[in-house]
Formats: structure tokens, sequence, C-alpha cells
């Protein structure tokens, strides 16, 4: 069988097991984005006392925030050592479809950084004297908003990984997209503590991830194009 | 219609056009916007409520307004660049960037200091405000993304994907803030209410606008003027052109 | 004439230090980007200029390596026919 024959399914389980065996080689790019949002968590009381009603009001503000740098800090791996090896230029080549492959690598990312981040997320929130009513919107909005981060992140990394110096800049470009996730997540879980009804943001959360799911892919194609050029 | 348009593809045409329409639109920015700034200063009536800190209001709405307006213009060549592979479009969008970036600042320092007497904070985390902050990160994002690129043309590029990325988003950010900050409304916030505007303030508002619309048109066009040139570095008529820019400076100097 | 002297307006009625303060930023901000822009045209120009006197100079050496090439050629071929 030649490989233009690939159906769509069978392209998109052999980046996204590709990526995923990359991964587990250096575990490491794995711990170190998980061991950063837990260490930021832990500047918090530190930094501001550990009163646990301060704390039990900030904490999902701190748990998103967290995770919010901590998707940035690992978003660099998403293409860098692909574009660095020339194997992100071949995928591009290739007869498939950039959409299929682009989507892989990010649903690979997010199994990577974001579902980590979600099974450790209850374990900060008891840290943080979160609400215990709380826990099930911050997983819910965990478990819908990170995805969107992951999508939204690739763009700026398939506009940036050209550069030399892309870190910095990636934050400037990707920051300012994710407020809409963090002002709709932190709002859902404080809803949650109040035992008000939180689904209209976990709607409007869910219609972001589809929204970028649809569109985002598109965005990382055109933009990988225009960095290996 | 779309013949008349096509000579100003060319980059020389449109360079020159540029060129040729610049003194006029100066002159009309000076006429409107004295006219309009001395009038809001010092005849436009002072508001009933606020008093004279009103007249802040003649260059912050204006700003505010043209801040949102060029980044949809920005979004706008950054489209017709991506679909058509129109390479002037790019420059053009290059050369909206840091003009709207000013008017994001100006808005943005006129309305904390309009905020210091009205609110008594410099800042506050007022829905229009805020939105305002990150559609000035927004353009830094797309000025930094010009700037780290070696190639002017690669830079439009990819500065482009970004624009339109961040005019979709950026309808979603205003109503998110929007939205947060009616719900985080703990504190007395009084709202700058919809000013009822009497007619002797209304004409004034539209010189001033009038004036800035013209001002925005003067520095894109000297900046899309430079962009022109910057890409079109090795087109013979570009050399020409500088030669004998160079050669009329050595003659001014003499 | 909304003010009764000048020392009115610039008071403008209490708020005169915001009043002049957003316009004070506002034509400062604008200076700086007329500024940045009239000089980046120039800039641009200068540096289109700079690049064709350099690829002028080299197209020259260029031409006189040539030529010399040919004369020297020229020379060699003629002592080979004598």
């Amino acid at each position: 069988m030649s490989v233009a024959n690939l159906s769509y399914r069978a392209v998109f389980a052999l980046v996204l097991k590709r990526d995923l065996t990359i991964a587990m080689r250096h575990k490491d790019d794995i711990i170190n984005p998980l061991l950063f949002f837990v260490i930021v968590v832990t500047l918090f009381p530190l930094g501001i006392g550990p009163e646990a009603q301060t704390l039990s009001r900030i904490a999902p503000g701190i748990i998103w925030v967290a995770a919010l740098l901590s998707t940035l800090l690992s978003l660099d791996r998403l293409f860098k050592s692909d574009h660095v090896d020339g194997s992100l230029e071949q995928m591009l080549l290739s007869p498939q479809p950039v959409f299929i492959l682009v989507l892989a690598k990010i649903v690979a990312h997010w199994l990577i950084t974001g579902l980590p981040l979600i099974l450790i997320a209850p374990l900060l929130a008891v840290l943080l004297h979160l609400n215990e009513q709380s826990y099930g919107a911050l997983i819910l909005t965990l478990l819908l908003g990170t995805p969107v981060l992951s999508l939204l992140g690739a763009i700026g990394v398939a506009l940036t990984v050209g550069i030399k110096k892309g870190g910095v800049l990636l934050s400037l470009l990707v920051l300012p997209l994710y407020i809409p996730v963090l002002i709709f997540a932190t709002s859902a879980i404080d809803t949650a503590a109040l035992g008000l009804p939180y689904s209209g943001q976990l709607a409007i959360i869910a219609a972001l991830f589809f929204g970028s799911l649809t569109l985002a892919p598109f965005a990382v194609g055109a933009a990988l194009k225009v960095s290996t050029n | 219609m779309w013949k008349w348009l096509h000579p100003y593809a060319n980059p020389e045409v449109s360079y020159h056009f540029a060129g040729k329409i610049l003194p006029w639109l100066s002159a009309l920015a000076a006429l409107f916007l004295s006219i309009g700034l001395i009038w809001a200063l010092a005849f436009a009536p002072a508001d009933y409520q606020q008093g004279d800190s009103f007249r802040i209001f003649y260059i912050h709405v204006p700003a505010a307004s043209l801040s949102m307006g060029i980044y949809l213009g920005m979004a706008i060549a950054a489209f017709t660049s991506l679909v058509w592979q129109f390479k002037l479009a790019d420059a053009s969008a290059a050369a909206m960037a840091p003009v709207g970036a000013t008017f994001t600042a100006i808005a943005l320092i006129t309305g904390a200091a309009w905020g210091k007497p009205m609110w008594g904070t410099w800042w506050i985390w007022d829905a229009r405000l805020t939105s305002e902050l990150i559609l000035l990160f927004l353009y830094l994002g797309v000025i930094a993304l010009h700037n780290a690129f070696e190639d002017k043309n690669l830079a439009g590029k990819a500065a482009g994907i970004l624009t339109l990325v961040g005019v979709i988003n950026l309808p979603i950010i205003k109503y998110s803030v929007e939205w947060w900050n009616t719900l985080h409304q703990g504190s007395t916030v009084s709202k700058l209410g919809k000013p009822s505007m009497s007619v002797d303030m209304l004409w004034p508002f539209v010189f001033c606008f009038l004036g800035f619309i013209f001002l925005v048109s003067v520095f894109i066009c000297i900046r899309f003027r430079s962009e022109i040139l910057a890409r079109n570095s090795i087109r013979p008529w570009v050399r020409t052109l500088v030669s004998e820019h160079i050669a009329q400076e050595k003659t001014n100097a003499v | 004439m909304q003010f009764d002297s000048f020392s009115a307006f610039i008071n403008m009625g209490g708020y005169g230090f915001y009043v002049w303060l957003s316009y004070g930023v506002a034509t400062a901000l604008l200076l700086i980007l007329m500024f940045s822009s009239v000089t980046g045209h120039k800039h641009v120009i200068k540096n289109i200029a700079q690049r064709k006197q350099r690829e002028d100079k080299l197209r020259q050496v260029r031409e006189q390596r040539q030529k010399q090439d040919k004369q020297s050629k020229s020379t060699l071929s003629e002592e080979v026919t004598e």
C-alpha cells in the first residue's frame, strides 16, 4: 500500500502515535511543565498569606493562570523539533491534508500536557482551599478549556517556529487570545462555589472549543506554510 | 470598477498616488483638527454634570473608535493579501499597525485622565478600558511579529494571519470582558453615562473626528510609501527614485 | 467663548490638569508617530541608496577584473602564437 492511499483516519492515528512515542522518550518534556504548574501555584500562598478564606477566593484564578502559563511553556515543543530536523516540511509536502496532520499534532500535545494538568489540578485545589462545590466545575472547565489553549497556542507556535528567539514573542501573541477562556472558566468555578448552575459558562467554553477546533487548524496550516518558507 | 482599480495594484503607481494625495490630506487634517480642537477647548459648552473635564471626550472617543477601525482595516487588508495574494495590501497592513497602536495608547491614557476626576482613580477595570488594553496587546503582538522576520514579505504574511485570528477573537474578547465586568461590579462604579450631546457639542466633535481620520490617513500614507520602497528595493524604478532623491538632497545641501 | 479669561481657560473649571494632560499626551504621541514615520521613510531611502552604492561598486570591480582577465588572456594567446 502506498502512503498516498492512507485514509484520513490512518494518517491522523499515525501522526498521533508518532508524537506520543517521541514524547514518551523525552519524559521531561511532560514533567517539566507540570512541575512549573505546581510550583507557580504553591508560590501564591507564600506571597499572599495562608488565610484559607483569601486563598479559596482567588484559587480559580490562580489555577487557571498557572494552567495558561504552563501550557505556554510546553507549546514550544509542538513544532520546534520537527522544524529543526526537517520532518515538518516533509509533512507539509505530503499529499495528506495539512488540517489532519496539524490536528493530530495538537491532539497529541493536549494529551501530553493538558491531560496531566487536569489530573493534578484537584490536588492543587486542595492546597488552595478551593470551595468543595467547585471541584466539578474546575475539572469540567479544564477539560473543555485546555484543548482551546492548545489549539490557539498552536497558531502562535506555527507563526514563530521559524524565528530564532520566538519564546517571548509567543507569549505576547498568544496570551491576549486566552483571555475569554480565562474569564469564562474562572467565572464558572466561582458560580459553582455559590451553588448556582454554571452550565451557561460551560456552554460558552464549549462553543469556544468547537469554534477553535474547526478554525485553528486552518490558521496553523497557513502559518506553517509561511514559517517553513 | 475592477478595471479602474487595476493600475493601483502596481506598486509604482500607488506609491506616486499616495505621494500625490499626501499634501491634500495633511492640509485637510490640519484644517479640521485646528478648527475642531479650538472649538472643543474654548467654545463648546461644558457638560452640566462633568463640567470642563468633558473636553477630553473630543479626543478620547475619536481615538478609541479609530483604534478599533484601524484594526478592522488591517484585518481587511490582511484578508485581501492572503486570499488574492495582493502584495500591496500587506504593505498597507504593515503601515496601519503602529498608527493603530498609537491611537489605542491615546485612547487608554485619555481614558485614564478622564477617569481620575470622574471615578476618583486613574484606572478602573471598566469594560471599555479593559478591552482597549487588550486591543493594545494585540497591536503590539502584530508589530512584534512584523519586526521578528527579516524578510518583509514573510513578515507581512505571518502578521496577516495573526491579524485575522485577532479580529475573530476581538468580538469574543469584547463580549467576555463586558460580561466579566457586569459580573464583578462590586465597588461603586459610576459609569460614564451616555452624554446627551447637544448640537453645539456635536459639531466640534464631528470636526475633531474628521480631522483625526485625515490625520490617520496622512500617517498611513507616509508609512505605506516607506513599506512599498522597502519591499521593492531591487526594482529599477525604486533605484532611480532613490538616486534622484539623493541627488536632490546633495544639491540642497550645497 | 466659554471662558472669561485666559487663566480660566487654563484652569478648565478645576479640571485643567486632566484636560491638558490628555491633550498634551495625545499631541506628544502623535508627534512621536509623525517623527518616526518621516525618519523611517528617510531611513528606508538611505538604506536602499547604500545598497545600490555597494552593488555598483561590486559591479565595477567585477567588470575591471573581467577586463584584466581578458587582457591577460589575450597576451597569453599572443605569446602562444608567437
